[in-house]
């Protein structure tokens, strides 16, 4: 019904060797910067395009607006004084970061959690997973111009927000996730003020698919675009949705529970197609899926219990030489802590490995070439990337 | 696609009437019971440990000194600079006492940077009323709020003997416990002997004991002895004491002298490699506050010479110190230690008898008065005056040498304090070694409430069989008044205290007269306190000194009002052994000076 074919006769041909031969001085090609203050790009990192006409020949991802050293910052802090940080390092979806690294600690200090921290964590954790979808949906909408959809999920996260601050103290940083356990107990009355959240974001959901999942224009601009062919996972280290909306079933909730997931029913959606479209389908599905597992998680949660195994006295807490790698699955797909102790009271090294790290840098240059500038804000939404998981 | 697609989005069109989900003043909204806001903190709780300090990751947190400090505190407190901190609460995590907390309060106006820069508590805030806001579940903490038991051997087993009943900590135990400490130093300031407890415990968590030992006996040559019996007034200043247990202070110090071999001791000690000073001092008693000087002293340099009374030194940590609490070999190694520094130790020397005050002064450039208190005080309550009415301080002294000493099956004590406790366990010693059972009453002037032994000796006591009564008030010794046993004591007759203070907090005991009791015994012990025996100054020294409530009065630096005299310990000061030791590191310090000043004005 709606057809629109670009005359692409201006566009430059590839070389005998399928190459193309970019040069400046030529006049056909402009370099066009796009962010780090971008509104189309997601958190600070930028694209460096080159463009010929409206289309991208080629794209190279630039880091470091961010850094900030976390890494490098937690090797002279104690291990309890890291726990403030991490959180840090992911502003949309922080808790991650917290269990990983509390996870890594116990691990290595031979602690074991309380089961009732555990189902804590796991409700904590599907919290933080619905939020970064809020967003992830909300920006994704954003990118091609459907602003009402980002500004319905920014309402929706900011009332999961709510349930954040009553639960853990604060809305963004909740630093809630302690080495040995949690902070504290749900309080009263938390579970049907939760439900309340649930329905009204069922509802908002409900909206967000007939304006934007069944919208022609949103449909036009994402099938098709930004294609990655699954051959590429496993050299470019794809995880997450990115890898599901590839048909690769892959989600470490359940090919390696960890927490409480293992007693809870969930399946794991999967796409085809490979496209921005089916990215942003598998997150949709996904937060259907993080919905009913709240629910769950609220229903079998424990009546009450300890919220912290006993740990040594963290001002002076030595934990024995020893490396660990824990895994987890965020949002965006595996993210890792790994953790080397060395005896003393300090971490030896930590290094986190978010997807984001793959996604953004060495994928989204690939994807570039041959999009159309107005797609690329769009391309790296649907890749969902938080650079300062990159900038660690 | 479809048609439909494309009127899909129009049904956003439905929310045009509703009301808009933004919040409409967001300065009014209260967060959560729960938030991260302000920091409030409970200035009369705190007590300035700088435990929130330590644990800041931003180094918000500064420790300030306030006006008015409270008595046993750091007289600092938390300052928190808002241009650092994280909301993370760490601190009112770990805080001690609990007195740090969040409240709920978010929105701060002000023009001035450096507001944002105050001091919770003392800088009056709004929120400082506020209810709501983050504070740690009950009994959650960052820090283990429970000792680690010491073990102890079982009444019926120790109640036979005098072997000692504490079994000491072993590694496991001992780097648990002091994994406890915070190291805020509140124990640091309370010890008279300010001993580097942070420090040494530190030692113990990392498994340096050597170190710990230098640590130990850089300011405690009695370490070995206050390992076991000290008065531990660092544990009642410990922070961890607010929300549990304080440290086991005493038995760590135990532990690392438990821990090296004692032929390794003195070499880390060590000996200061300096030049004789050819200056000579004699000190007068071979306890802890006499010992300590001669320790010091003679590692100034200083010729050193203790005179010592009775056949063995230590003075009351042999002669007063019941063998169950305090091993003679572990006396007998601190001493070896102050030995080898030079001290000469002459024992059975009676000053004023053997060599009398004017030759010491005459031989040495200093002379120190150790001479502890050595006499018991009576009730001098009706029949007090018979021969079966003993004294605490001397009947244990007649155990320690191995003198004979009666042992009725009987006994009745005076006295609520830890000579009472000693005196009335070492004779349920002797009562059941001779009679197999035990006999004791003790009858204290105190309440339980007030109680002036420590509550470890009460428990340890009632373990082992004595009873012990509260607010009762002696009045009469009864005797047998007539038959063969004439004169022979037969009990105790107390009544029941109301108050022991008048209001101007004079000792004037107030008694129910109603309330009367008769303890049924053969022997009554008074253990209500000790006198020096200062028989030895002679009646022109004692004329010439100045005294205080019969006590030697001393000056800042623990001399007396003759310049060749100093005196410390009991007789001036305590009684214990720390306070002791404290007042022998002090006469020492003033002794070198003095000495120093004289070589220097000679030369």
């Amino acid at each position: 019904m709606f057809s629109f074919q670009p005359d692409r006769s201006q566009y430059p041909a590839p070389g005998p060797d399928g190459k193309l031969e970019i040069d400046l001085e030529t006049g056909q090609y402009l370099k066009l910067w796009q962010g780090p203050n971008h509104p189309g790009m997601t958190g600070n990192m930028s694209v460096e395009l080159t463009v010929c006409g409206d289309e991208v020949v080629e794209g190279k991802t630039h880091v470091g607006y961010l850094h900030r050293g976390f890494e490098k910052l937690m090797e002279r802090r104690s291990f309890i004084q890291c726990f403030p940080i991490v959180c840090r390092i992911c502003v949309p979806e922080p808790d991650f970061n917290e269990y990983c690294y509390a996870a890594a600690v116990e691990n290595l200090a031979g602690i074991e959690v309380p089961e009732y921290a555990n189902w804590m964590r796991t409700l904590i954790l599907e919290m933080g997973r619905f939020n970064s979808y809020m967003m992830a949906i909300g920006g994704m909408s954003g990118a091609l111009g459907l602003g009402v959809v980002g500004q319905w999920l920014t309402y929706v996260r900011d009332i999961m927000l709510d349930r954040f601050e009553e639960l853990t103290g604060a809305r963004i940083y909740h630093m809630f996730i302690l080495p040995g356990g949690v902070r504290g107990h749900l309080p009263e009355g938390f579970k049907d003020r939760m439900e309340e959240v649930l329905k009204t974001a069922e509802r908002y959901l409900a909206d967000v698919d007939k304006v934007m999942f069944s919208n022609a224009v949103y449909k036009r601009r994402t099938k098709g675009v930004g294609y990655i062919d699954p051959k590429l996972f496993e050299p470019y280290g794809v995880t997450g949705p990115n890898a599901r909306a590839g048909g690769v079933a892959k989600d470490v909730r359940k090919d390696a529970p960890y927490l409480v997931y293992d007693q809870l029913d969930f399946e794991v959606p999967t796409e085809t197609a490979s496209d921005i479209w089916a990215r942003t389908n598998v997150r949709r599905r996904d937060i259907d899926v993080s919905i009913d597992l709240i629910r769950q998680i609220l229903k079998k949660f424990p009546k009450g219990g300890e919220v912290m195994a006993e740990i040594p006295n963290v001002l002076h807490w030595k934990i024995p030489r020893g490396e660990t790698y824990i895994k987890g699955e965020s949002s965006r797909g595996e993210y890792g802590y790994y953790l080397v102790t060395d005896g003393s009271g300090y971490p030896r090294r930590v290094n986190v490995r978010g997807p984001s790290y793959t996604h953004a840098m060495a994928l989204l240059e690939l994807l570039i070439p041959g999009t159309n500038i107005s797609d690329v804000a769009a391309l790296m939404v649907s890749l969902h990337t938080y650079p300062p998981e990159i900038e660690r | 696609m479809s048609f439909k697609d494309v009127l899909s989005p129009f049904t956003a069109w439905k929310h045009v009437l509703e009301t808009p989900v933004t919040i409409k003043d967001p300065l009014t909204r209260e967060a959560a019971d729960r938030y991260r806001g302000f920091h409030k903190n409970d200035i009369e709780l705190c007590i300035g440990c700088s435990s929130c300090e330590a644990i800041c990751q931003n180094a918000a947190i500064d420790m300030v000194p306030v006006k008015d400090p409270k008595e046993g505190d750091s007289g600092l407190r938390p300052q928190i600079d808002y241009g650092r901190c994280c909301w993370c609460a760490l601190c009112v995590d770990i805080c001690m006492t609990g007195s740090l907390t969040m409240s709920n309060e978010y929105i701060w106006f002000d023009e001035d940077p450096d507001a944002f820069r105050f001091i919770p508590g003392v800088d009056a805030k709004s929120w400082d009323s506020s209810e709501k806001g983050y504070r740690r579940e009950g009994g959650r903490r960052l820090s283990g709020t429970e000792r680690v038991e010491m073990r102890e051997m079982e009444p019926d087993l120790r109640i036979g003997n005098f072997d000692e009943i504490v079994a000491g900590y072993d590694r496991a135990e001992a780097v648990l416990e002091a994994d406890r400490c915070v190291e805020c130093g509140l124990c640091v300031a309370t010890c008279p002997a300010h001993m580097d407890i942070p420090d040494y415990i530190k030692t113990i968590r990392e498994g340096d004991y050597e170190h710990g030992l230098e640590l130990l006996y850089n300011s405690n040559p009695f370490s070995e002895v206050c390992g076991r019996v000290c008065t531990h007034n660092c544990e009642t200043a410990c922070a961890a004491r607010h929300e549990g247990d304080p440290i086991a202070i005493r038995w760590l110090k135990r532990h690392i002298t438990d821990q090296v071999p004692y032929d390794r001791y003195v070499d880390i000690v060590g000996k200061p490699d300096l030049a004789k000073t050819g200056q000579k001092i004699a000190i007068i008693g071979a306890g802890p506050g006499g010992l300590t000087a001669a320790f010091d002293l003679a590692r100034m340099g200083h010729a050193v010479t203790v005179y010592e009374e009775k056949e063995k030194p230590g003075g009351m940590m042999r002669y007063g110190i019941p063998e169950y609490r305090l091993p003679y070999e572990s006396l007998d190694r601190d001493i070896g230690v102050i030995e080898a520094m030079g001290v000469k130790i002459k024992c059975g020397v009676r000053i004023g008898k053997d060599i009398s005050m004017e030759k010491l002064k005459a031989d040495n450039d200093a002379v120190v008065l150790a001479i502890g208190l050595h006499l018991g005080r009576s009730t001098r309550v009706p029949g007090s005056e018979s021969p079966d009415v003993e004294k605490a301080v001397e009947l244990l002294r007649r155990i320690t040498a191995g003198e004979e000493v009666p042992v009725p099956k009987k006994v009745v004590v005076i006295g609520g304090g830890n000579v009472a406790m000693d005196i009335a366990r070492s004779m349920a010693r002797l009562q059941k070694q001779r009679h197999g059972e035990v006999g004791i009453t003790v009858t204290a002037l105190e309440s339980f409430d007030h109680f002036l032994a420590d509550e470890e000796e009460v428990v340890e006591s009632r373990e082992e069989g004595i009873e012990i009564l509260d607010s009762r008030g002696p009045q009469e010794v009864i005797t047998v008044k007539s038959g063969k046993n004439k004169g022979k004591v037969k009990g105790l007759r107390t009544w029941r205290v109301d108050s022991i203070f008048d209001e101007k907090g004079r000792f004037n005991p107030h008694y129910d007269e109603g309330d009367e009791m008769v303890h049924d015994g053969e022997m009554v012990i008074e253990a209500i306190g000790q006198v020096s025996d200062v028989s030895l100054l002679g009646e022109k020294l004692t004329e010439a000194l100045e005294w205080n409530r019969g006590r030697v009065k001393i000056d800042h630096d623990g001399r007396t009002s003759e310049p060749w005299l100093w005196a410390a310990g009991d007789c001036v000061k305590g009684p214990d052994v720390i306070n002791a030791v404290a007042d022998g590191h002090r006469v020492a310090q003033s002794i070198n000076q003095v000495l120093v000043a004289m070589r220097e004005a000679k030369a």
